[in-house]
């Protein structure tokens, strides 16, 4: 962050050369469109000519505060990152978790899992389709994505008993079993989604209004996005295929058939189009889900045996676990693990170090927001002004998770 | 890792062994330590097959025995190799702590060094950018990440003047 040395700051004129002149604009802290974060902008005319990121408003010191808390207090303090996905935040950390404890989720756990996770990226994606049609004035973009997000969220709350926070997956399995009806309901919003898609292509990426603002905008070359360790759909939509659902093994992704939509053109559109692929992605990994999830317990029969034998009996028959009393002070055993997990926004990284107390001595994160926040630096240079918001919009962008 | 070796990590393995680095292969990470002086020349191997950025950048704040151990972990989008990480750990002392910047070589260093000496206070040499990231402007104290720092809490029933 800048140093405060004058009460206010404003756009101030840097230096003029004839009749060109260039200033240095700032744009928020306070929502410059989805906010918690300032940009200093230099402008030449209407020409961007640098862009300094300058992030950390919402910096909730969410490692230091992990450090002084048992590990399985880490999962609900964590999923606070990207409220929006928090099931793909957490997964990854449950699998590290998991890994320290050497505790093996049963397979019907592992399909929950995934079911959620996807259930996540949809509703991730539908929001930053909203917040990027905001961005450029299209209001209908905005309420349409936020509307039909809410469908996610009620399965989502229909599954774990929360829209947002679910905390869904902790070590050893899941929380929840699958209620009856789930796939009828699932099938109903699938349809409804793929009837939506079609619609957003027309009012939104098939607009020419919205194409000339997105075409040709931003273009992120695949070298660039490699050596700057761009993360998730805008990594993709650079012609880069990698997905960490390809690179860690975690949920019941190994058994499932699914594509990962790449693009070459790496511009703006590129970015949303892939996100809008990943959508119809997501809807057929749930139906292979809900296809093929075996049955069985949905939590590891290391902790099952914990518990009373009456509340065993209950949380069999109510697929409803109760987390054994250990669970309180879990040690977790001396030693590192690392796990990745792909989120909406891209890949999670997790390396939790243990000493062999029941708190984590040191639980690393770097979330994808984090990784792409350079992208604000390389993208806009050279853009007129007007396309800011675009490309700001078609990375989606968020806050709160890269700050941590 | 499962089954046979692909040549590509014997490779590794054998250039990284001449430069003198113990090497440890977990699960599907490739750990090894490092002093600082080889660092840059061990990240120089890492790049040359396909390890061509960082996921990670992270302290350890060891207070006890008086050292800040920093990892790497180097990534990379290769079919073959995505689903390896390299874990390049080192360690330098905690009353002057000083690491060589690895900017030119691992362009995404520059905010995970940024955050490392914001958080630790390890001093990247050659980064040109160590400026405060996350924290307020006015912050003050010892590094936060460090274990010397205490995060004071309020408490819930306070006197309040």
């Amino acid at each position: 962050m800048l140093s405060m040395s004058s009460e206010f700051v404003s756009s101030r004129l840097l230096f003029k050369e004839g009749d060109e002149s260039t200033y240095e604009l700032f744009i928020g802290p306070q929502h410059p469109a989805s906010g918690h974060m300032r940009f200093i902008v230099r402008l030449k005319g209407d020409i961007i000519v640098s862009v300094d990121p300058d992030i950390g408003y919402v910096h909730r010191t969410m490692e230091k505060l992990a450090e002084g808390r048992e590990a399985i207090k880490a999962i609900p303090l964590l999923e606070r990152l990207t409220i929006i996905d928090s099931h793909n935040v957490t997964v990854a950390l449950v699998t590290a978790l998991e890994r320290l404890l050497d505790a093996e989720p049963p397979p019907r756990a592992l399909y929950l899992r995934t079911l959620l996770s996807e259930i996540n990226r949809i509703a991730s994606h539908l929001y930053g389709m909203g917040i990027a049609g905001i961005m450029l004035n299209h209001s209908t973009m905005f309420m349409w994505a936020f509307g039909d997000r809410e469908v996610w969220i009620q399965l989502a709350e229909e599954l774990t008993g929360a829209r947002l926070t679910h905390t869904y997956s902790i070590p050893g399995g899941v929380r929840r079993d699958l209620p009856q009806g789930f796939k009828e309901k699932f099938e109903k919003a699938a349809r409804y989604m793929e009837k939506r898609l079609q619609d957003y292509m027309k009012i939104f990426l098939l607009n020419p209004q919205i194409a000339s603002r997105y075409e040709g905008v931003g273009i992120l070359k695949k070298s660039e996005a490699r050596r700057l360790s761009i993360v998730g759909p805008n990594l993709r939509a650079s012609g880069v295929k990698y997905d960490a659902r390809l690179a860690d093994d975690y949920g019941a992704y190994k058994e499932l058939e699914f594509e990962v939509p790449v693009r070459e053109e790496g511009d703006c559109m590129a970015r949303m189009l892939v996100r809008v692929e990943e959508i119809k992605q997501s809807l057929s990994i749930i139906r292979q889900v809900l296809e093929k999830m075996p049955s069985g317990p949905i939590f590891a029969e290391k902790y099952l045996k914990l518990l009373p034998p009456k509340t065993r009996e209950q949380v069999l028959k109510t697929g409803h676990v109760k987390l054994p009393g250990i669970f309180a002070s879990l040690k977790l055993p001396a030693g590192e693990a690392v796990a990745r997990a792909e989120m909406g926004h891209g890949e999670i990284f997790y390396h939790i170090v243990s000493d062999g107390s029941t708190k984590p001595y040191r639980l690393r994160v770097v979330t994808p927001s984090f990784r792409n926040v350079v992208l604000f630096r390389y993208l806009p240079p050279g853009h007129r002004f007007m396309d800011f918001p675009a490309i700001y919009g078609s990375l989606d962008y968020f806050p709160p998770e890269a700050d941590r | 890792m499962n089954g046979e070796k692909p040549s590509w990590l014997i490779e590794i393995v054998s250039k990284l062994s001449e430069l003198g680095i113990r090497l440890d292969e977990a699960k599907n990470v490739l750990k090894m330590e490092v002093a600082p002086e080889s660092l840059r020349e061990a990240a120089k191997i890492l790049i040359q097959y396909g390890y061509d950025h960082l996921a990670s950048i992270s302290g350890v704040d060891w207070s006890t025995k008086g050292t800040i151990e920093v990892i790497y972990f180097a990534e990379s989008y290769e079919p073959e190799k995505r689903g390896t990480l390299i874990e390049l750990k080192t360690a330098t002392s905690r009353e002057n702590p000083k690491l060589p910047s690895l900017v030119d070589l691992w362009p995404n260093a520059l905010l995970l060094e940024r955050e490392t000496w914001e958080m630790f206070g390890v001093v990247f040499e050659g980064n040109p950018d160590l400026r405060r990231l996350l924290l307020p402007p006015d912050w003050s104290g010892p590094p936060p990440l460090r274990k010397d720092y205490r995060v004071v809490e309020e408490g819930i029933y306070v006197e309040y003047e």
